[in-house]
């Protein structure tokens, strides 16, 4: 973990209620994709947690979804403003269990981790199958992206206005040698049931964000863990629903 | 050369600034971001004799200028917090911690304060008789001068530390309370834990915590916490740790003139984690400023 103050490089709409901000400073603290950053806002009290897209070294870059009056205010941010980080939170995705052929699914908000982590492990010899899931078309972000990255991508849409119809359980036919997802509560809980064995990022409302307040805690097999600190990232071998 | 150090019931302490239960874990996460040994001393989070999960999630709620929570004294248990975290705990503290006892029984009291008196970094046993968010217990014993005499009697007995109880906000006349707890035998008093609220949201048309009601703290709560400082003040005769949305060396200095001999940090540890390190830091200057050089002579000085 680390505190810091980061720039605002960009920050601008790219797909409906979703914005992508780049930020210059310090990533020393960033070890592994899957990880947040927790980001101070002016006028509110508790920080916002936001899963990092990709980071370089001074700069990285988020995607968020407006969905509060938190990310309304930095959907307001302009470029310039300094504003107050940690970073390098949570455990983040390990890429060592990936075997050849990992499955990598996000959906809507979840999107965003798995392009760090595709770039990981494209570049570390993996053939990468991507899903990623929106409600429709006009949702849709960063499908050229990963395609950019090398990654075998397969969108699903809701309302079938793009890619597949329905959820993105319904494109994961396919001989994957394991699961790496992000997104909505249900949606991790049904490619749970679909997959042998994975890794999966949970959100949970937080007060700190580094582990201290216990706001953000889970049961799993292995005991009580800290979405937070033990998390976001958990096996699914140690799930509790 | 500024003097910043304050005794509290023999116990010296280089500054008053100690991070409060439950905002600062046993101090492992701070201590990767600073050297912690600069505080005052530091409150653990609050134990019981059981380990207990706690109330399920969210357990979370943002306010203006503060925050709910309704964690319900998540911790290891007594035995653990013993064997395990004060060990960690002792790798990056060296300073006498204040131990948090919380309890749903007299018994449970009793039980986790005779463990903790055995423990030789404990310093002060701060005993919570004030939790919000567990049922059954906790706030129910510092609701009635009664009950708080009690529980504190009971603790007296079983330990030679100083036992500081920490109070409830949510009753009608703190000063009664401490009383209470004074003539029961309490070494000092600590106070206020967090105010009961709620937040409901309204697309969902349901309480926002999980758990209905939760504690209030951060700035939202510090002029509550001051007046109950300075009338506990004008009541008792021990000293008091003062906490309740402590943010800045300003607000330690106006807490110290209500009547507190230290004062704990809590919120505020959330939202920054170097919040207690930047207060420790600014009090020198502030009191230069002020025209203070024995910070322990101010305390009480507004009365």
């Amino acid at each position: 973990m680390q505190k810091s103050v980061y720039e605002i490089d960009s920050n601008q709409l790219i797909a409906r209620n979703t914005w992508q901000m780049r930020l210059l400073g310090d990533t020393g603290a960033i070890t592994r994709p899957g990880q947040f950053i927790n980001i101070e806002l002016p006028g509110f009290f508790l920080r916002r947690p936001i899963s990092v897209c990709s980071w370089r070294e001074g700069q990285l870059t988020i995607i968020y979804k407006v969905v509060g009056q938190g990310t309304r205010y930095m959907s307001g941010l302009a470029s310039g403003t300094k504003l107050d980080v940690l970073c390098g939170l949570g455990n983040g995705y390990d890429i060592e269990k990936a075997g050849s052929q990992p499955l990598l699914i996000g959906g809507g908000a979840g999107v965003p981790p798995m392009y760090a982590l595709a770039e990981e492990l494209i570049k570390s010899g993996r053939d990468v199958t991507v899903i990623l899931g929106f409600n429709t078309a006009e949702e849709i972000f960063y499908q050229e992206e990963f395609s950019k990255l090398g990654a075998h991508v397969r969108v699903t849409t809701a309302d079938g206005s793009s890619g597949v119809r329905g959820f993105v359980t319904d494109a994961m036919e396919g001989d994957f040698t394991y699961v790496y997802a992000c997104g909505p509560e249900p949606m991790l809980r049904a490619v749970y049931e679909r997959c042998a064995d994975g890794q999966f990022s949970f959100e949970e409302r937080m007060g700190c964000g580094f582990g201290a307040c216990m706001g953000c805690t889970c049961e799993t097999k292995y005991g009580y863990k800290r979405i937070c600190r033990d998390g976001p990232v958990l096996e699914r071998g140690e799930i509790v629903w | 050369m500024v003097d910043t150090s304050v005794t509290l019931s023999g116990l010296r302490l280089t500054n008053p600034v100690i991070p409060a239960s439950g905002t600062f874990g046993f101090g492992y996460e701070f201590a990767e971001l600073y050297d912690i040994n600069i505080l005052g001393s530091l409150s653990f989070k609050g134990t019981t004799r059981e380990p207990r999960f706690g109330n399920p999630t969210p357990r979370i709620a943002e306010c203006p200028s503060g925050m709910l929570n309704a964690v319900g004294l998540q911790n290891p248990g007594i035995d653990k917090v013993i064997s395990q975290e004060l060990p960690k705990l002792r790798q990056v503290f060296q300073k006498p911690v204040v131990a948090n006892i919380s309890g749903f029984s007299i018994d449970e009291y009793v039980e986790c304060c005779g463990k903790i008196d055995a423990q030789e970094c404990v310093g002060i046993i701060e005993v919570n008789i004030s939790c919000p968010n567990v049922h059954n217990g906790g706030m129910s014993f510092g609701t009635s001068p009664e009950s708080a005499a009690q529980v504190t009697r009971a603790v007296k007995a079983v330990t030679k530390k100083p036992v500081y109880m920490k109070l409830s906000p949510n009753v009608t006349d703190i000063a009664a309370i401490a009383s209470a707890c004074e003539k029961a035998g309490a070494d000092g008093i600590s106070l206020i834990n967090t105010l009961m609220g709620m937040r409901i949201d309204i697309r969902r048309r349901a309480p926002v915590l999980k758990n209905v009601t939760g504690g209030l703290s951060g700035p939202a709560v510090f002029p509550v916490a001051l007046r109950m400082v300075w009338q506990v003040f004008e009541a008792v005769d021990i000293p008091i740790i003062g906490m309740g949305g402590v943010s800045s060396a300003q607000d330690v200095v106006e807490m110290m003139l209500a009547g507190a001999t230290a004062v704990e940090v809590g919120a505020a540890n959330l939202k920054n984690p170097m919040a207690a390190k930047e207060i420790i830091e600014e009090l020198p200057r502030l009191m230069e400023e002020l025209g203070i050089e024995r910070l322990s002579d101010i305390i009480g000085g507004a009365h």
